[in-house]
């Protein structure tokens, strides 16, 4: 069934958009991220015009974290004061981002920046993950418990502030940057932040790691909704339609992938995350390298 | 129904006081709506010759374009750059149709003089506007060129050579097909009889291609009342994520 998208002005099938939403739902129901990282990508691979994409893919975020952070506050997972910390970064940070998104449309280097962002970050974060849960695998095969650093030059700076939930005496500054920085990129690049926002807050900041996933998808909400709402007014891309199909197929997918998430060791959850993740990566790094079969590209902002 | 439509029009024709030769024509409609399940759209467009002097020795010829809103268009092309292909040099078209078609009766130069293709802006090539582009770029017509053939790959642009019929020299007809992925506006169609290369006559109207129902109200929305959009927007996502976490403790319950 072919359904017209009225803001992208494109015909797509609507099953290949709930099968997409449904293969991104299954896998962060598995992996407890937001899938924008994957949906943005896909979505520019059917077809929808960049700009779309990325407008539309914050606003699946907004659903997709909103559904899961009500089950984080059911079991008290959710550090409301470090979230909104994070969060007054991160609005600063989206609408830098969405300031420097429409800069670089006009220059038409959009595309290489959204694609060199997610090259970069996506292969930095897999690389580490994976190292780090080969690790843990080799850890728990010999029996050592693994450790964390508790003190480092993060907890040497001013203005510090009492976080309860997290169990944390810490400067308001290192939250404000993280956000600052994952707000940035969530404009640009069309991704709550969470595969970024979840490392940093466990190894920059020392959050327990039950705290981490609720809090982040508490402020992933906000700025989220917030470079929506900045799409939706300045670059009119956010298509509704859109956003809804992949919606419900997410929805579903999520329920799928969180039993068999949980029939999963959190080790192996990880490996594969990362290996999935380093595959992304692989894919868009090689359309920079290879020469493309088409050297032209057209634009309609003028 | 097309049948008794000809009669009616041959009957027509020979009412009708002498001149030159005219085009008399029909349209399987002239109005195009974009619903939520648009998949395209064939639009018969047929009609007659007009005339009351005896047909003239050499062969008449029919031209038929189909061309959607012109907007200006940017092409840019990759080069490669400290080993990535980026973006380098660009080209901005003043105005390029959205959508081009060309039936004719015969191949297009053989039909259509250089000279009359030129005045009337007939084949894609002319139909798209580049007056400052030679300043932006040494090889402009490769970026023409890159437009036209990305459009046409995507069936955005058409060339339809020996695609109308036209029977008895009077008697004319085709059907352009219009793809799924379509732009509203009014899509100028132009009807051109030709004789040995050069137009004798030509004829104007619109084929009007519009959003409809929803696909209508979310674009105005969209465009007018970009915060009630957004809002809009959060709200269904809001709505759409406390309804899957509601589902999911009631399966989980249940």
């Amino acid at each position: 069934m072919q359904i017209y998208l009225p803001i992208a002005e494109v015909s797509v099938n609507a099953f290949l958009l709930l099968g997409l939403g449904g293969i991104v739902g299954i896998l962060s129901g598995m992996f407890g991220v937001g899938g924008g990282f994957l949906i943005t990508p896909l979505l520019f691979f059917i077809g929808i015009p960049p700009a779309v994409a990325v407008a539309t893919g914050t606003n699946q975020i907004v659903a997709s974290s909103f559904s899961a952070v009500l089950a984080h506050l059911k079991r008290r997972t959710v550090d409301l004061r470090m979230g909104t910390v994070l969060l007054i970064g991160g609005l600063i940070g989206a609408g830098l981002g969405v300031f420097i998104f429409n800069y670089l449309k006009s220059l038409g280097q959009v595309d290489l920046l959204v694609k060199l962002c997610y090259v970069l970050f996506l292969g930095v974060i897999g690389a580490m993950m994976f190292v780090e849960s080969v690790n843990a695998i080799r850890n728990t095969r010999k029996g050592k418990a693994p450790k964390r650093k508790k003190h480092n030059w993060v907890h040497a700076l001013p203005f510090k502030m009492r976080f309860r939930t997290s169990g944390l005496y810490l400067s308001v500054l290192p939250p404000l940057a993280v956000g600052l920085a994952v707000g940035i990129l969530a404009a640009i690049m069309g991704v709550g932040g969470g595969f970024i926002m979840v490392p940093a807050m466990i190894y920059i900041l020392g959050m327990p790691t039950k705290v981490v996933i609720g809090t982040s998808l508490f402020q992933i909400i906000f700025v989220t909704a917030f470079s929506t709402m900045l799409h939706a007014t300045t670059n009119y891309t956010v298509d509704i339609p859109l956003a809804l199909l992949l919606l419900i197929g997410g929805v579903i997918g999520a329920q799928f992938g969180t039993i068999i998430g949980l029939k999963l060791k959190a080790e192996q959850l990880r490996i594969l995350l990362a290996i999935m993740v380093l595959a992304v990566c692989f894919k868009l790094a090689l359309d920079l390298l290879l020469m493309p079969s088409e050297l032209y590209s057209l634009g309609m902002d003028g | 129904m097309k049948l008794i439509f000809r009669h009616i029009l041959a009957l027509c024709l020979l009412a009708l006081p002498a001149q030159a030769e005219d085009v008399v024509l029909g349209l399987s409609s002239d109005k195009v709506a974009i619903t939520a399940t648009f998949e395209g759209s064939d639009i018969l467009i047929f009609g007659a010759v007009k005339r009351e002097t005896a047909i003239p020795e050499a062969p008449l010829d029919v031209i038929i374009t189909v061309a959607g809103p012109s907007v200006p268009v940017t092409v840019r092309r990759k080069d490669r750059r400290f080993g990535i292909w980026v973006n380098t040099e660009k080209v901005e078209l003043d105005a390029a149709p959205s959508f081009y078609a060309v039936a004719t009766t015969g191949p297009l130069d053989m039909v259509l003089s250089n000279t009359e293709d030129l005045r009337h802006r007939v084949s894609i090539g002319r139909a798209i506007r580049s007056v400052g582009a030679a300043t932006m770029a040494e090889d402009a017509e490769r970026f023409t060129d890159a437009l036209i053939r990305i459009r046409r790959d995507k069936d955005a642009y058409q060339t339809r050579e020996g695609a109308v019929a036209l029977d008895e020299q009077t008697l004319f007809r085709t059907s352009i097909s219009l793809p799924a992925n379509l732009t509203e506006g009014a899509y100028k169609t132009r009807i051109f009889l030709t004789r040995e290369g050069r137009v004798v006559s030509e004829l104007n109207t619109t084929i009007d291609v519009r959003k409809v129902g929803l696909e209508r109200w979310l674009f105005t929305l969209s465009r007018e009342q970009p915060m009630m959009y957004g809002f809009l927007s959060l709200a269904i996502a809001i709505a759409a994520g406390w309804m899957a976490s509601a589902a999911f403790q009631a399966l989980r319950r249940g």
